[in-house]
């Protein structure tokens, strides 16, 4: 089998990863909605305290970063290092501006007073957002990897799988993101 | 063995099976205790029967975490240990300090012991499983910076590889966190939030990574599998162990006074704490069964494996039983935690020890693979009789949770605890039962050092390739 049409795409382990990862997200998006259900009016009072306008912005930036990271797929395919790195560059960069509009949303947040205690909705929106928040970091820690690696020349047209275990791991981050938007701020 | 001063591994295996011989005396002398109040009373009374059984357990696996690391550092670091004489010393100086503290607890009584060490200069005895005299705690912090110092210059000195940097991490958070049990706030809340943060964090933490690292050393060694699939296995699994362990300490601040979001944090985090330990079952029985060779060592491929299972019901399924808050309201401090305690010590931390002893003693006593079959024959007894009989203990303690939560706190007349204990004694004499039958697997774990040492070892087969 050649690398190209092999799946899962990457490398194996990374998505035993990516599966636990998501379990622990939607068990957390589970009690959400148990919870939700049991103090509605609490979730949509204290939901319109949030700005989704930086949300939407947010989940622009990740799309966008997601698209970045499939161009480097296509560009390593194509045996173009240098260029895979510096899509990997733009998607790391997008995550950059995710991360500042998202402390900007904090430090509104922090600033009025809000913490962990102070109702049920601020717990799980701190909570979830915070969780995803790290999980962005830690996405943009492995691109760095791999790009720094495509820039030296580490990976080529025959051998990607690096390339591909990276942008697995980045879409699920933008996938939970994806979920967590209209659960948390949209959804009324 | 490759290199020579791997050999001070084995003191340190010795002493631990030694202590662990006087782990279990103590565990059936309190066991007993349970059902008949005054056994050995007043020479050994339940709370320092208690206070022995537990902390013979975390010296003697402290033991066996440090020999693991004498003899898997050089081999993994290819070059001679640095100073193997400090890790000579060492031990010596921790045997003494650990033999005594024993005996402070066995001939004074502990008011007494606190003053004889001189607690009220810094005081930090008198919480659960941190008993030992400041003095103790002293000298174990010295200890281990020793064997940090003799562990980390050989890495840094030789060859890093992943299994190598995971246990430095491991051993040094170890070490960290140990830190913890001299701050002694006033503020009981306080105080045990940041007790948990040695015991938590000691073994559904960095504990778990030293476990992952021999794990995966065995497997190397045993299996002939490439280093890069165990390697980045073991990646995986230490990631997930650190997100979910060190967030899940919140399943110990449902009730102790912390804010709520705890119970929240708590509960998602520490129910997928089973996880990394599926990982590990998986990972384990996956490197076995696409093994390249047949290690002649049996016994200790079989502790391999079994540590990967037995960790996975004990501290995984059965951990997971009582994490939840709405869960744990019920069931806190009961019999099924310590149920948990059981296997999850022994399938997760003892068999990890006895699978790297069992691995690494026949090379340390001079043979070139593994032990005669007579040897290994008992040795595998030993495995079945003590696993089979730590699973009962489970299950009996586990049934007498069960009740004790039940008649005590669930059900519409609760009764008091004295009055409960006596209803649920019949799976206390089980347990005692079982524990006699975990005894008699552990002498035969001792009988087998000594058994066909004169026999030859079985030739490996090499498995060729279709």
């Amino acid at each position: 089998m050649t690398e190209k049409n092999r799946q899962p795409p990457g490398d194996l382990a990374i998505w035993i990863f990516i599966c636990a990862e998501l379990g622990v997200f939607a068990v957390f998006f589970a009690a959400y909605a148990f919870t939700r259900a049991q103090h509605v009016e609490l979730f949509n009072r204290y939901q319109q305290t949030l700005n989704s306008n930086y949300a939407l912005i947010n989940t622009l930036a990740l799309i966008t970063s997601s698209y970045f990271v499939v161009r480097a797929v296509a560009a390593i395919r194509d045996d173009h290092q240098r260029s895979c790195a510096r899509w990997l560059g733009a998607a790391i960069a997008m995550g950059g501006v995710f991360l500042v509009v998202k402390s900007m949303e904090y430090h509104h947040h922090f600033s009025a007073g809000v913490t962990l205690s102070t109702n049920t909705f601020y717990m799980f929106y701190l909570s979830l957002t915070f969780f995803h928040f790290m999980h962005v970091l830690m996405g943009m820690v492995i691109l760095a990897a791999v790009a720094l690696k495509a820039r030296r020349g580490g990976y080529s047209a025959s051998a990607y799988t690096g390339v591909e275990t990276g942008a697995s791991y980045w879409h699920m981050v933008d996938l939970v993101w994806i979920i967590l938007f209209p659960l948390v701020y949209v959804m009324r | 063995m490759k290199y020579q001063s791997q050999s001070v591994a084995k003191l340190y295996f010795i002493a631990a099976i030694g202590l662990f011989v006087g782990q279990i005396l103590f565990g059936l002398v309190m066991g007993l205790q349970y059902v008949v109040g005054d056994f050995l009373f007043p020479e050994i009374p339940f709370n320092v029967a208690r206070m022995v059984h537990t902390n013979l357990l975390i010296v003697w696996l402290l033991f066996g975490f440090m020999g693991s690391a004498y003899y898997l550092v050089p081999e993994e670091a290819e070059r001679e240990l640095v100073a193997p004489w400090l890790a000579k010393l060492m031990f010596w100086i921790f045997l003494a300090a650990g033999a005594a503290t024993i005996v402070g607890y066995l001939l004074l009584s502990y008011s007494d012991l606190a003053k004889l060490t001189q607690d009220d200069l810094l005081p930090t005895m008198g919480r659960e499983f941190l008993e030992q005299p400041t003095i103790t705690k002293l000298g174990i912090v010295v200890v281990a910076l020793a064997f940090l110092f003799s562990i980390g210059m050989t890495i840094l000195k030789g060859r890093k590889t992943v299994v190598n940097l995971v246990l430095l991490i491991g051993l040094t958070g170890l070490a960290v966190f140990f830190l913890f049990s001299f701050y002694n706030p006033e503020n009981l809340v306080l105080d045990k939030y940041y007790w948990w943060w040695v015991v938590h964090l000691w073994v559904e933490g960095v504990w778990e990574l030293i476990l992952g690292s021999i794990l995966a050393f065995i497997l190397i060694k045993t299996t002939g599998v490439d280093r890069e699939v165990i390697e980045k296995w073991l990646y995986v699994i230490i990631a997930m162990t650190l997100i979910t362990g060190l967030i899940g300490t919140g399943h110990h601040y449902y009730w102790i006074g912390t804010p709520a979001f705890w119970q929240w944090w708590g509960s998602i985090f520490s129910a997928m704490e089973p996880i990394p330990f599926f990982m590990m079952t998986i990972f384990a029985f996956n490197m076995v069964n696409r093994r390249r060779r047949n290690h002649p060592n049996k016994a200790a491929v079989l502790w391999a494996l079994g540590t990967a299972v037995m960790a996975f019901l004990g501290a995984g399924v059965w951990g997971f039983l009582h994490t939840l808050a709405p869960v744990n309201y019920y069931t806190h401090g009961t019999q099924i935690t310590a149920a948990h305690g059981h296997m999850a010590f022994y399938g997760a931390y003892v068999m990890i020890v006895l699978a790297m002893i069992s691995y690494a003693m026949p090379m340390l006593r001079g043979r070139r693979a593994a032990n005669s079959p007579r040897s290994q024959v008992l040795e595998m007894w030993s495995f079945w009789l003590m696993t089979v009989s730590m699973v009962f203990i489970t299950l009996f303690l586990t049934g007498a949770g069960i009740l004790q939560t039940y008649l005590q706190r669930y059900s519409d007349q609760p009764l008091d605890f004295m009055t409960v204990q006596d209803k649920i004694s019949l799976f206390y004499w089980l347990r005692e039962l079982a524990g006699a039958v975990f005894l008699i697997g552990l002498v035969i774990y001792v009988v087998s050092f000594f058994a066909g040492t004169d026999e030859p070892e079985v030739a490996e087969k090499v498995e060729v390739d279709a």
